[in-house]
């Protein structure tokens, strides 16, 4: 506890000189300890995102240019990434806004610890629940002959289908997308939940202030970087996916990651380095929101330390 | 009329009961202890006038006014929690303006205010700060600003200086208390550290397994503590074993060695064991020591504390300390030596259960 | 408090819906093969069906390749940057973290690009060097949650200390690595070994474009041209995830009570 009068241990030990070759020989291993991973990173990571950004700059003879990122302003692809913003916007805010909800009722509401460890398992599954089987499960649900599509016909007469709602379409892939967004927001936010410590609100409380003001002036100011950061890592891991999507919609919906697979597939576009634009154009948002999110958390932390 | 009278209060969570029949008057401007160990239910009395627990029964008044069926919010209540709970969105000013604001003073009013709570807590200079920039204690000095900015009626404090470095923690409850009585604000702090309550309270109530085992003013329970418990729990006490000889005389024996007590035996029987209290400072080995009574053992062991030198000594089967205060000239015994103790008959306690 | 808890067990009971309602769904639809009555007929279908289980097996292969090279990189690595090169923490951090960051989609394009047939190093040419490149494009998408959970592991058992136990009792560096630290550190291999199966058996991306016969690309084949196995695929696709979670679960939940003995 009280500060210590002595000098640090390692300052009396401090190594005897060494000569100076023995050090480097030294910082080799120890460099030679992570090149394995470097070296995997840099071949499977780095160098193929690398190339890729790189080559959106360039026409496929070799020549430096900008045609490539201004050809990503052309209706087609801007309508295909204006789709794929705001499916992973919807879903990533339905997800962020039900997820809230959840991960609150069990930090919050009173609910039996049961409930907790049981939704928290239930969304560790949920959230890698995604892909190609996850489309069939809501293919199962919400399609033409789907049990709630005809448990909402039989029982209810409620015809879904005549109020123009199409699973595929960008409603139906939203709601398919909030599957795994809903329980990643609980997983990242539970802990954020855990965070506020019971006595803000005790001491907000006797100092006058009424469970409104509780929220608006406390908690929620307190939670904004988490919420806000964890739909942004939301957002992202909605705009990069396209197995669900594929799955479910074929190409009828053009979604970049869906154009971007036909790009690879079979040069849609006639322009291989208009592909690496539209690589490019993916990285950039989702590397932007990651960031976003990062700087967000560190915020977040530094206050509920 | 007392300020908060605190009536019958009894607590059970589930089937346990933590609180049993607690009763207690504070007057205006009293500074309160509630000291005793983690689990003797000082934390919950405290929780439930501040209105965070309910009573099972039992009534709290405060200023006249039945504090039952208020909440928190309504109780104009000021509270210091252990780990701060500074709200860390906010700066130092804007955690101290909280109270003014949620209640809807006018600006410059919540100004002013700020402004005359930093200079108490002499933290002017660190009003932009946010609570992670600040060490613990400084915090608590927040916290505690934060508190009375409103002027509550009363100012809890539960455990305020437990998470605090040894220092600091000395400081700073010198300084609440110099607060407390500039400001004449009735005050009940919760501790479970004796040295901390008998420093600065005005009385203190020892609690123990959910009931009062003694409320009195510090130099009450140091020198008259009137059960077992409150002996054992405030400062240092030998607790020896005597037998009774002769109750209409007051006669006992520690070993083979008979003396009187002043204080009367009350309702025991000839052969039968009490327990008796002496403070280690009460007794002296010193040749010219005074007292009316001694008793002689053998020294077993000696410990240098610093100011004090506190030696045990052996008779028949009960150890004895005794402290000496050190000086360059002291020589301490040596172990294995024979000491006579000489102390005053009343400074022997008949410890109760 | 009393009101909380009602809104507490109706946002429950929305999210409970949400999750378990597709669930009933699916099986629901998946027993629907046989008119009028409920049968397994497609699940019967869907087992009987040898490219179900050669691509069932070709995933399963693959994800026990990626978990086992997968650890053999991140274990050694995590371990020496705990050790010996504190410094490059967030440097080795951030890019176990970058699979999250780019899209899978973009990885493999840079692949079949960067590996092609006419590149310097042809992976992609035949179909041993484009088993391996999957593998890696594996390792490299579970990397974030193998990293963590092998990192989080050592951070329990204090690597340092152990290692310097070892070396003061002559261990060499592979005894230390194989005796010492990996079976310390086995909670953490097996919880980012379960997630990287659930992760491989899914996966669709990767193993479409580099035209590998994978479970994810056939269960897309299967959605594209039938119609009751798919759901039979995908509750059994779900049971493969649900099993992994479970045991992850199981495996972490030991690996937390077990320090708390020693």
């Amino acid at each position: 506890m009280s500060p210590p009068i002595s000098p640090p241990i390692s300052r009396v030990t401090a190594p005897v000189p060494k000569s100076v070759t023995t050090i480097s020989k030294d910082r080799i291993i120890d460099w030679l300890g992570i090149a394995p991973f470097m070296l995997f990173a840099l071949l499977f990571l780095l160098a193929p995102t690398f190339y890729l950004v790189v080559g959106a700059f360039f026409t496929p003879d070799g020549q430096l240019t900008l045609k490539n990122i201004s050809d990503l302003f052309t209706p087609s692809i801007l309508s295909a990434y204006w789709i794929s913003i705001r499916i992973s916007l919807a879903s990533a805010l339905g997800g962020a806004f039900i997820g809230f909800f959840l991960a609150w009722a069990v930090v919050l509401g009173g609910l039996p610890a049961s409930v907790r460890s049981t939704l928290l398992t239930f969304s560790g599954v949920a959230s890698n629940f995604a892909g190609v089987p996850l489309a069939f499960a809501f293919l199962a649900t919400l399609g033409r002959t789907g049990l709630a599509t005809v448990l909402l016909r039989d029982w209810w007469g409620f015809n879904l289908y005549s109020t123009g709602f199409n699973l595929l379409s960008f409603t139906g892939l939203t709601l398919t997308y909030m599957y795994f967004q809903i329980p990643l927001m609980v997983l990242i936010l539970t802990p954020a939940l855990d965070g506020m410590k019971k006595e803000w609100r005790e001491a907000s409380e006797i100092l006058g202030a009424t469970n409104r003001q509780y929220w608006t002036m406390v908690a929620l100011p307190i939670l904004w970087p988490s919420l806000l950061g964890t739909t942004l890592l939301l957002f992202a891991n909605a705009f990069g996916a396209i197995a669900t999507a594929y799955a479910l919609t074929g190409s009828s919906l053009n979604i970049v990651p869906i154009l971007l697979y036909a790009q690879i597939r079979g040069d849609v576009l006639h322009n291989p380095n208009l592909g690496y634009a539209i690589a490019l154009g993916m990285i950039v948002i989702t590397g932007l929101s990651n960031v976003l999110y990062l700087m967000l958390r560190m915020r977040a932390e530094r206050w509920q330390k | 009329m007392s300020f908060l009278t605190l009536t019958h209060i009894r607590k059970s969570f589930g089937q346990t009961q933590v609180v049993h029949d607690f009763d207690m008057s504070i007057e205006k401007g009293e500074f309160v202890s509630f000291l005793g160990p983690s689990g003797c239910g000082k934390t919950t009395v405290l929780r439930m006038i501040a209105g965070f627990e309910t009573p099972s029964s039992g009534t709290i008044v405060m200023n006249g006014r039945n504090q039952n069926e208020l909440k928190p919010n309504q109780r104009n209540i000021g509270m210091v929690f252990q780990a701060y709970a500074l709200f860390p969105n906010m700066t130092v000013r804007d955690n101290v303006a909280f109270g003014l604001k949620v209640a809807g003073a006018p600006k410059a009013d919540i100004d002013s205010r700020v402004k005359e709570m930093l200079a108490l807590i002499h933290l002017e200079h660190l009003a932009d700060r946010y609570p992670y920039q600040m060490s613990g204690g400084q915090q608590q000095r927040v916290a505690l600003a934060r508190a009375l900015a409103p002027k509550p009626q009363v100012l809890l404090l539960d455990e305020p200086l437990s998470a605090l470095d040894a220092k600091i923690r000395v400081s700073l409850r010198e300084e609440i208390r110099m607060i407390q009585q500039q400001l004449g604000i009735t005050t009940v702090f919760v501790t479970h550290d004796q040295e901390e309550a008998l420093s600065i309270s005005d009385r203190i109530v020892i609690m123990n397994a959910g009931r009062a085992d003694q409320i009195g003013t510090p130099f009450e329970i140091y020198n008259r503590p009137a059960t077992r418990f409150v002996a054992s729990f405030v400062g240092t006490l030998n607790l020896i074993d005597a037998k009774v000889i002769d109750p209409a005389a007051n006669r006992i024996a520690i070993g083979d060695q008979s003396i009187t007590l002043r204080e009367p035996l009350g309702a025991v029987k000839a052969g039968d064991t009490v327990s008796l209290a002496l403070r280690p400072e009460a007794g002296s080995i010193a040749p010219d020591a005074k007292g009316d009574t001694a008793l002689t053992g053998t020294v077993i062991a000696t410990n240098f504390l610093g100011s004090v030198i506190r030696t045990r000594m052996k008779i028949a089967d009960s150890v004895i300390s005794f402290d000496m205060f050190n000086n360059p000239g002291l020589k301490p015994p040596a172990i294995g030596d024979t000491v006579t103790l000489r102390f005053t008959a009343g400074d022997l306690l008949i410890v109760r259960e | 408090m009393k009101t909380n808890r009602i809104g507490a067990w109706i946002a429950m009971a929305i999210g409970a819906s949400y999750f378990v309602i597709p669930l009933i769904g699916t099986f629901e639809f998946s027993l629907r093969m046989r008119r009028g009555e409920y049968s397994f007929d497609a699940y019967r279908s869907v087992f009987s069906d040898m490219q179900f289980r050669e691509t069932f097996g070709y995933s399963m292969m693959m994800a026990l390749l990626t978990i086992v090279f997968g650890m053999l990189l991140v274990v050694p690595t995590a371990y020496w940057v705990r050790l010996r090169l504190p410094q490059m923490r967030p440097v080795v951090e951030f890019i176990t973290l970058l699979p999250l960051v780019i899209p899978a989609i973009v990885i493999v394009f840079g692949y079949l690009r960067l590996y092609n047939s006419s590149s310097v190093l042809p992976l992609t040419g035949s179909t041993t060097g484009t088993n391996i490149l999957l593998m890696f494009s594996y390792i490299t998408l579970s990397l974030p949650y193998m990293y963590k959970a092998v990192d989080t592991a050592m951070r329990a058992i204090d690597v340092r200390t152990l290692t310097e136990a070892a070396q003061s009792l002559g261990a060499n560096w592979s005894t230390i690595l194989f005796r010492c630290i990996f079976p310390n550190v086995m909670s953490g291999v097996l919880s980012g070994a379960f997630i990287t199966l659930a992760i491989v058996m899914g996966e669709f991306t990767m193993a479409a474009l580099l035209n590998r016969p994978a479970f994810g690309p056939y269960l897309q084949l299967v959605g594209a041209n039938k119609a009751y196995e798919p759901s039979a695929l995908a509750v059994i696709a779900f049971s493969i995830t649900w099993l992994s979670m479970g045991l992850l679960n199981l495996v972490s939940r030991f690996g937390k009570s077990a320090p708390a003995k020693a």
